[in-house]
């Protein structure tokens, strides 16, 4: 309920912001050049014309009946624009996430494992300036180094998944990295004193004085209480890993989401950026929604509805 | 503040490495920043084809771009930039922030529900999303993106002011000011505010460094400053296409936005060390 809340709150708020858009799609299509009447026969023909309201309702009945209209600039339906560009921007999110927690799961544990000691204080070090770096100058930096000095990897751009699962999966690494080294440092810095935090408690005393081995005690029962803040923070940094992915996908010049509403914000193709951006929006929601369930999975005490 | 506490205040930021570390970076760029006002070591504006691409030397420390501008010149010039956008947009969500955050926490009712789920709306947008949508508005363009990253940070203090402002409410001390009829307004400046500035001011220091990387990356997408004025963002941009002969061009201005970003997050969790020592030590 709170979830198409939420939703419905952001298209209201997405709407009344492209209403305010300054230039006209009409213009913007025809030119500069073109008469008044073309002007308004266009505006009339795209159905600019209607009041607002009517053409809020329209746009959200669409989406609930699967149809998001059509893009002013290409006359094309919205669909067959963002569908290729989910197509990258999704696999590309789901591969940055895996990989970030993955680096936040390695280092943090090591780190909280050997608190206090010099590798714990270096990895935190390192994670901190991985915080600093920004996504998109780790990109053109790995672009150098893999693409143009290696020649590992792709230094842009996508094959589409038709010419093979691994070709698409090695031009999306690179970007992928960019995105997770940021993101995974975060995390690192949250399992580490999550996982300290934990090792402080009762419980683990107790598995210890039975005389469970430190690694044990470890692997059964701290790092599952600990993950709780680790994946609040995981939901909440969705939200920038997107915003990440608009600006890594303009470095690796794919045609991702990022590229279709940078492209239809210049064109005033106020119809798809509405819908991409609603897209990215409830892409938060949902994950923060999963969080949520997460939470009873990881710890049942935490039944779904006292959250 | 006394003497003596004044003293121990200083203690605790010489004993604080991260503050001692952080703080220097921040000083060294605001340095740059300055003197870069008066001087910098060559031509930040002037283009001169006949310099272009000039390697290391000792009158261009780092090279010289494809304007024929000196790279070292341009850097210094971007931090002054940088410096701008942070203070601008901070002080912007700080005022329009905890301003909300205060009337909330203070008439609690539908006004905090009312502002506080329009911040909850503006968490489902990423922040560079919006500020890019926000650009989009009002044109691509260095005050723009100034505002746009400003907005952005009203619902980050609105949250924070009104949650640390809340539990200040229910303080005894606060009880005994209602007590002794002071009104609402009066108790939020006398005791509500000096209460959470700690907390703010680090809040401050770490959107700072969001905001020098929300710049960066909207002038490297082309809607944060334009040319000919020096941005890290840009420098970075226009780099890019020249990435396969002069390398070095799109590592400068990276580095210079790490160096930023990490010594104002350094100079942040030091001064959470010094102004709330309970907090760090539950850390």
């Amino acid at each position: 309920m709170t979830l198409l809340a939420t939703l419905l709150g952001a298209s209201i708020v997405i709407f009344i912001v492209m209403e305010i858009l300054p230039g006209d799609p009409a213009l913007v299509i025809l030119g500069v050049e073109a008469t008044d009447e073309a002007i308004a026969l266009l505006t009339t023909e795209l159905g600019l014309d209607r009041p607002a309201l009517e053409r809020y309702f329209d746009w959200i009945f669409g989406i609930l009946q699967g149809d998001l209209g059509n893009s002013y600039a290409y006359k094309v339906p919205v669909w067959e624009l963002v569908e290729g560009a989910l197509k990258i921007t999704v696999p590309l999110a789901i591969l940055s996430m895996i990989l970030s927690v993955a680096l936040a799961l390695v280092v943090g544990l090591y780190a909280a494992a050997n608190h206090n000691k010099a590798s714990d204080i270096s990895l935190m070090g390192i994670s901190q300036l991985g915080i600093s770096i920004p996504n998109f100058w780790l990109a053109v930096l790995l672009i150098l180094y893999f693409a143009v000095n290696l020649r590992w990897f792709p230094a842009g751009g996508f094959p589409g998944w038709d010419e093979g699962f691994w070709v698409c999966i090695k031009a999306l690494i690179l970007p992928a990295v960019a995105l997770a080294t940021v993101q995974g440092a975060i995390l690192a810095r949250i399992t580490r004193s999550s996982v300290l935090e934990v090792f402080r408690e009762d419980f683990v005393r107790t598995a210890r004085a039975k005389g469970l081995s430190q690694r044990s005690t470890l692997w059964l029962h701290v790092l599952r209480n600990s993950m709780i803040p680790v994946i609040t923070v995981m939901g909440l940094q969705f939200a920038n890993l997107l915003a990440g992915t608009v600006i890594v996908e303009n470095v690796f010049h794919m045609p991702g989401l990022g590229s279709t509403v940078l492209k239809a914000i210049n064109n005033r193709d106020t119809i798809v950026v509405e819908n991409v951006v609603l897209m990215l929006a409830a892409m938060v929601v949902v994950t923060n929604f999963i969080v949520d369930i997460l939470y009873a999975v990881i710890d049942p005490r935490l039944k779904a509805h006292d959250i | 503040m006394s003497s003596s506490s004044s003293q121990s205040f200083f203690a605790l930021c010489l004993r604080s490495r991260s503050f001692m570390v952080g703080g220097s970076i921040t000083a060294f760029l605001l340095l740059c920043a300055l003197i870069s006002l008066f001087w910098t070591p060559g031509e930040v504006y002037g283009i001169s084809i006949a310099t272009r691409f000039l390697p290391v030397s000792a009158q261009h420390w780092l090279g010289t771009d494809q304007f024929g501008r000196d790279i070292l010149s341009l850097l210094m010039a971007g931090t002054q930039n940088s410096i701008t956008v942070g203070v601008v947009a901070v002080s912007i969500g700080l005022f329009a922030g905890v301003g909300l955050g205060l009337l909330a926490s203070a008439r609690r009712g539908w006004t905090e529900e009312l502002i506080m789920r329009f911040s909850d709306f503006s968490f489902a947008f990423p922040a560079i999303l919006s500020a890019i949508m926000i650009t989009a508005i009002l044109g691509p363009g260095g005050v723009n993106s100034i505002i746009a990253i400003g907005i952005y940070n009203v619902p980050v203090f609105a949250r924070l002011t009104r949650g640390s402002a809340n539990a200040i409410w229910t303080r005894e001390y606060v009880m005994a000011a209602r007590a002794s009829g002071k009104g609402k307004f009066r108790i939020t400046i006398e005791h509500i505010l000096p209460n959470i500035l700690s907390i703010l001011i680090v809040q401050a220091t770490i959107q700072f460094a969001i905001a020098i990387l929300a710049e960066a990356a909207l002038s490297y997408l082309g809607l944060g400053t334009q040319p000919p004025h020096p941005s890290w963002g840009r420098m970075l941009n226009e780099a890019q296409t020249l990435m396969f002969f002069q390398p070095m061009q799109a590592v400068y201005p990276g580095g210079a936005i790490a160096l930023a970003v990490f010594g104002l997050n350094l100079l942040g969790d030091g001064l959470r060390d010094v102004l709330d020592p309970r907090l760090s030590r539950k850390r």
